[in-house]
């Protein structure tokens, strides 16, 4: 039974110019994602995939197909039925340094979530202290401000307000990719042990195919707008079978010089098949 | 933004905030002690306050009415009895006039510069926020108010409005909104963007309420210090068209008072002398209020570039005690590089590096966000910003002592025997000559040759880099050609004059995977047919295990371990290594734990994909 | 491109009919008064109803419109309420009066400012606090003040210029020059204050840029990078700067036609405003606005120019 069903999605953006057509970004795409499971949506640049993310939180209107979470419609609500469904849905987004207002402490932005959805000041407050320990921040966190926090830490704070309400549905649009490495593991393991303890799930959006097989159960592929592969995480990522998804992992660069070679001459010799 | 163009915006002291200008409770109190420590602001705040006090207290302070005329009193001069300013053409007491010019100036500031900011706010947070079709209402009919001389359209209405100088405060303050509004949409649209206002969308935050809790803050900076100039423009103005004779004999006004002195000039000169200094008192005392509010509130003012002095070296910086390599063609030294602290003091951000590059060889310069990779890399090719000093050490270029040497010393080996590839292709293209253009001018400057044999040479660079159609390329603009492309340009460039060293800064983060992965193809094949020496500085160590010879390591300003490739990936010595190559997700390992589901009522539900 | 003209012309025509449309309509609440002011002692109901209707001012406002504008196409604005000049030709003789002091004064204020702004922008130094001492001074001190400072300190104390008075260009070149000085250094200084700041502000912006510090590694020169690179993205907006400016000095020019007494375009619209001359007031909007959406439409042309994503729209 699926929580979030996707199914031929299409969305479309007005043209540059006033007259000019509109252009389609998403050619009719189906996914889903089960409870407590992590979908990897895997594409390069023009793919889709942020607008897949951002059509699923609400933030673009779909031109074509029906997006339900539980059955039921979750395109074009109200205010009200937004609000209601930020109790189950919510996001971390990519950029640490814009997506935390910078004039609010971190406790108010922790709140906020939860102020909206009514809850009392002093309930609210005592969930602010729980989050912060769920994320790994020290609790004079509150007081202080973004910018008092590094690029990880505030990452933290993204993950510890999208989890405020306990939602049942998490979109991450490139969480880690504007982290550094050191940070992006533990970033990383922190997304995973929230899943195990919570059993949230995740739509993971990412451009980097060794992070997206580090946290997802099953993944898609995106290529220009079209759904091109989904499988389980395993064999997505090992053994594709879509031309596109090959070039993708061919085209990912290991890091040691011996196997870095032998995967070049691999690409070397699929892309000259390719092209005869 | 990636976050290691970041780093550049680390190294400049401006914090997040400074651009964002709102802050919390807890903040904004140390907004108002900052301005309390400006000895401008306290000044010339004080100064108002007494003035504005001085004419609020104008029937107590002077004895008699701004109107009321004595014969006696005609030019009187100052210190005559009861008229301690003296007397004007028609017999009034110049201290009352003055005074209660005051409140005429007061007023008008507050219905000139209210009624601009109440207008323009309001219409610039309904334009900046909603739809398309909206903004561009607000936009034409902003433009419509903005297209007629300020001072005409309130002489043409003057029929209309009767010469009260109240409601032509008012007209005017309509006609000033527009600046106000531009100001407050383009922050409004510059935040509507922000992904935390996209957050707050996604908890259910309503339209008005988001602009109330997220967008105020922002905007609220700017208006204020705009508040400030817009009342000295609103006294200006309405002192300049009280002396023409604009409106009713019987308000008195700096203008009307000065007009009155002008005719007098010579008869006596201090009945110019006092409406003119207060005038100018009051506006100069404003105008310089705005100065210090907004710097502490946005940061002051930005600070001119010192364009051709070259990069900025402390005294002895130029020695090292290492001994200097024969073999290599570039050795790093010792080199240390400070930037100011906010607190003062410097702060050094590059501390004490050494590496080398052996010819004709790759090395990698891997490190997290302010290692200070960067830095060093711009330090060789001398372009180092202003606000950064070299303390010390040495670099040297096959030999030859780069730090120290003067912009146009270092000129003729920039581009020529030092080239440089950026990170962001797009950003790093000048918007507004042909792609083909710019190239030319930088080949022309690098081999000497005539524009005709420098657009040969580029066609042919432009083909070596894989692009498809290199005359199309060469006739188009930036912002018709792809990241991808835009980088070859770049590379293209780079490569035009066979330099001997290659300085690559991320040359590949902003690129997409499979384009990335064409671009090391490149640059490989680049670097064996010229024989070039690259210092490629990277994150990532996918990359350097493709393309690099060597690797030197760099944390936090030093380099903790230089090697070999081989060496480094299988046998790393350095503990922070260690740590990075750890922190390298696995190829191998994939998510084997099952979803978890927690607690679903009703019965066994099994978790994962249907 | 050309559709870019066209559509900025076409525009530009619907602006200058709806500030007029808009001006008329103000206007026409006022009707009554200005048939007093000009009957004086003998305004009666009656005599002002007679002046009304002798007038054509109790017809529908819409329709005296249309036949103000109507005849307007023609070239024919009426006459003056009180010295029955046609207003067309005094209007345009007032302007080119205003015009020959604002566009000197433009052209160089234009030159100081972008030499001033580029040089503190990218030297800083010296050059810099005196560009930022010059702005303060052009903001601190009001119009006003600066025109009456100078006639007192160049024409009364040290007697090198005239203090007033007007002498046309094809009268007397020498005379006209003299004439105009003062009035032009009132406004170039007021001018020169905002529009360094601006330009250096737009420079710096420019500046500071990835794209010049990478053209920078390849060996372009200092002066190429600020004048050729630099400079062509700030023109744009410090064009848009230019064109407000004048439209700014229009009005501006008001308070010294004053003060010097140059029969210009600003003092013939203060007193017709006075005097409640209603066919020279609107004759002086058209112009004034014709002049404005010429200035507007010349600023965005270039800037459509100089910026190649609209240019290949």
């Amino acid at each position: 039974m699926s929580l979030l069903d996707v199914k031929d999605l299409r969305v479309e953006f007005p043209g540059r110019s006033f007259r000019a057509k509109p252009n389609e970004v998403l050619h009719g795409v189906n996914l889903h994602v089960g409870a407590g499971e992590t979908l990897g949506l895997v594409g390069e640049s023009g793919s889709g995939k942020t607008t897949i993310g951002r059509a699923v939180l609400g933030l673009v209107k779909p031109s074509g197909g029906t997006i339900t979470f539980d059955d039921r419609n979750i395109v074009g609500l109200d205010k009200r039925a937004r609000r209601e469904l930020a109790r189950d849905v919510q996001v971390v987004f990519q950029d640490p340094y814009t997506s935390l207002n910078p004039s609010m402490t971190v406790g108010d932005i922790l709140a906020e979530p939860l102020i909206i959805q009514g809850v009392d000041a002093k309930q609210a407050g005592a969930r602010v202290r729980t989050l912060l320990d769920q994320v790994g921040l020290p609790q004079d966190a509150s007081q202080r401000l973004p910018r008092e926090f590094s690029g990880g830490q505030r990452q933290r704070v993204a993950i510890a307000r999208a989890l405020a309400p306990k939602p049942r549905l998490i979109v991450c649009d490139e969480p880690v990719s504007a982290l550094d490495l050191s940070t992006q593991q533990r970033v990383m393991e922190l997304f995973i042990d929230i899943q195990r303890q919570t059993g949230v799930a995740y739509l993971f959006i990412s451009h980097d195919l060794q992070v997206v097989r580090h946290i997802s159960h099953r993944v898609s592929v995106l290529y220009w707008g079209d759904l091109v592969e989904t499988g389980t995480a395993a064999q997505v990522t090992n053994d594709p079978r879509d031309p596109y998804t090959q070039r993708l992992l061919l085209a990912a660069p290991v890091a040691d010089p011996a196997r870095q070679r032998a995967r070049r001459e691999e690409r070397r010799a699929f892309l000259a098949a390719q092209a005869g | 933004m990636s976050k290691l163009a970041s780093s550049s915006k680390e190294m400049s002291a401006v914090s997040d905030t400074t651009a964002q200008g709102g802050h919390g409770p807890a903040a904004r109190t140390s907004t108002f002690k900052k301005l309390l420590r400006d000895p401008q602001f306290v000044i010339t705040a004080s100064i108002l306050v007494l003035v504005v006090l001085a004419g609020i207290f104008a029937g107590v302070l002077s004895h008699h009415g701004p109107n009321d005329a004595e014969l006696s009193a005609i030019n009187a001069p100052m210190g005559t009895d009861g008229h301690p300013l003296g007397g004007d053409e028609s017999g009034r007491d110049i201290f009352s006039r003055l005074l209660h010019s005051i409140n005429t100036a007061v007023i008008s500031a507050l219905i000139g510069a209210g009624v601009a900011v109440v207008v323009g706010v309001v219409a610039g947070l309904i334009g900046g926020y909603f739809g398309k079709v909206t903004r561009a209402t607000t936009e034409w009919i902003f433009n419509l108010v903005m297209t007629f001389p300020g001072i005409l359209v309130l002489i043409i209405l003057m029929p209309v409005t009767g010469g009260d100088y109240r409601a032509t405060m008012l007209v005017f303050g309509v006609l000033l909104s527009p600046g106000i509004f531009r100001i407050v949409r383009n922050l409004v649209l510059g935040v509507k963007n922000e992904l935390y206002v996209d957050a707050a969308r996604v908890s259910g935050l309503g339209d008005l309420r988001i602009l109330a809790r997220h967008v105020l803050f922002v905007i609220r900076g700017p208006i204020i210090i705009q508040t400030a100039f817009l009342c000295g423009s609103a006294i200006a103005v309405q002192s300049g068209l009280a002396f023409l004779g604009v409106g009713s004999l019987s308000t008195p006004s700096f203008g009307a008072m000065i007009s009155s002195g002008f005719r007098n000039l010579y008869v006596v000169p201090t009945q110019f002398l006092w409406p003119s200094l207060s005038l100018g008192v009051m506006t100069a005392c404003l105008v310089l209020m705005g100065n210090s509010l907004r710097d502490v509130l946005e940061g002051g003012q930005p600070r001119p570039l010192k364009m051709g002095a070259g990069q900025r070296s402390a005294q002895d910086a130029a020695t090292s005690e290492l001994a200097a390599d024969e073999s290599a063609l570039l050795q790093v030294r010792n080199l240390g590089i400070a930037y100011a602290a906010a607190a003062g003091g410097a702060n050094e951000v590059v501390r004490g590096v050494n590496l080398r590059v052996a010819r004709g060889k790759v090395l990698g310069l891997v490190g997290e966000s302010g290692s200070g990779k960067s830095q060093t890399a711009f330090a060789t090719l001398g372009v180092l910003p202003n606000a950064a000093l070299v303390t010390r050490g040495s670099i040297l270029f096959d030999g030859r002592e780069l730090l120290g040497l003067s912009d146009a010393q270092m000129r003729p080996l920039r581009g020529k025997e030092i080239a440089y590839i950026p990170q962001e292709p797009m950003s790093n293209l000048d918007p507004s000559y042909k792609v083909g253009s710019q190239l030319v001018e930088g080949t022309r400057k690098a081999l000497g040759v005539s524009k005709a044999e420098a657009k040969q040479r580029v066609l042919a660079l432009l083909d070596r880099v894989g692009i498809m159609d290199p005359q199309r390329t060469f006739d188009s603009y930036p912002h018709q050609i792809s990241g991808g492309m835009a980088q070859r340009v770049l590379i293209a460039g780079a490569v035009a004059s066979r330099p001997r060293l290659l300085i690559a800064d991320e040359p590949t983060t902003a690129l997409d995977v499979t384009v990335q992965a064409e671009i090391l193809d490149l640059l490989r094949d680049l670097q064996e047919e010229l024989g070039m020496a690259v210092l490629i500085v990277t994150h990532n160590f996918g990359v350097v295990a493709d393309i690099c010879d060597d690797i030197a390591v760099m944390n936090k300003g030093v380099i903790v371990e230089q090697g070999t490739a081989e060496q480094i990936f299988a046998n790393p010595q350095d503990e922070y290594t260690k740590m990075l190559l750890g922190s390298i997700l696995d190829e191998d390992k994939v998510r084997e734990d099952p979803p978890v589901v927690a607690g679903a009522a009703g019965g066994a539900i099994e978790g994962g994909a249907a | 491109m050309i559709g870019y003209i066209l559509r900025r012309l076409l525009a530009g025509v619907v602006l200058a009919l709806l500030v007029t449309l808009i001006t008329f309509l103000l206007l026409s609440t006022s009707f009554e008064d200005v048939a007093k002011t000009i009957l004086g002692q003998s305004a009666t109901p009656d005599t002002i109803a007679a002046l009304l209707h002798d007038k054509g001012w109790d017809r529908p406002v819409i329709v005296q419109y249309i036949d103000w504008l109507g005849h307007g196409l023609t070239g024919d604005f009426g006459n003056s309420v009180y010295d029955s000049q046609e207003v067309a030709p005094a209007v345009a003789h007032r302007l080119s009066v205003t015009l020959s002091i604002i566009i000197p004064a433009l052209i160089i204020s234009a030159v100081l400012s972008t030499v001033l702004g580029v040089w503190a922008a990218s030297r800083g130094g010296v050059v810099d606090r005196i560009a930022q001492i010059i702005s303060l001074i052009g903001y601190i001190v009001p119009n006003l003040l600066l025109a009456i400072g100078l006639v007192w300190l160049l024409a009364v104390q040290l007697k090198w210029l005239p203090a007033t008075g007007y002498t046309p260009l094809s009268e007397n070149p020498l005379g006209w020059a003299k004439s105009i000085v003062i009035p032009v250094i009132a406004l170039v200084i007021g001018s020169v204050a905002s529009m360094s700041a601006q330009i250096r502000g737009r420079m710096i912006d420019e500046l500071s840029k990835d794209y010049i510090r990478t053209l920078r590694t390849r060996g372009v020169s200092t002066m190429s990078l600020v004048i050729k690179h630099a400079l062509r993205n700030a023109g744009g907006p410090a064009l848009t700067v230019l064109g407000l400016e004048f439209i700014q000095m229009l009005g501006g020019a008001l308070i010294i036609e004053n003060v010097f007494a140059l029969p210009g375009y600003g003092s013939y619209a203060f007193n017709a405003s006075l005097q409640g001359d209603i066919p020279l007031i609107l004759g002086i909007t058209v112009f004034g606005v014709l002049l404005v959406t010429v200035v507007n439409l010349a600023t965005d042309l270039v800037n459509g120019w100089l910026n190649p994503k609209a240019r290949l729209m």
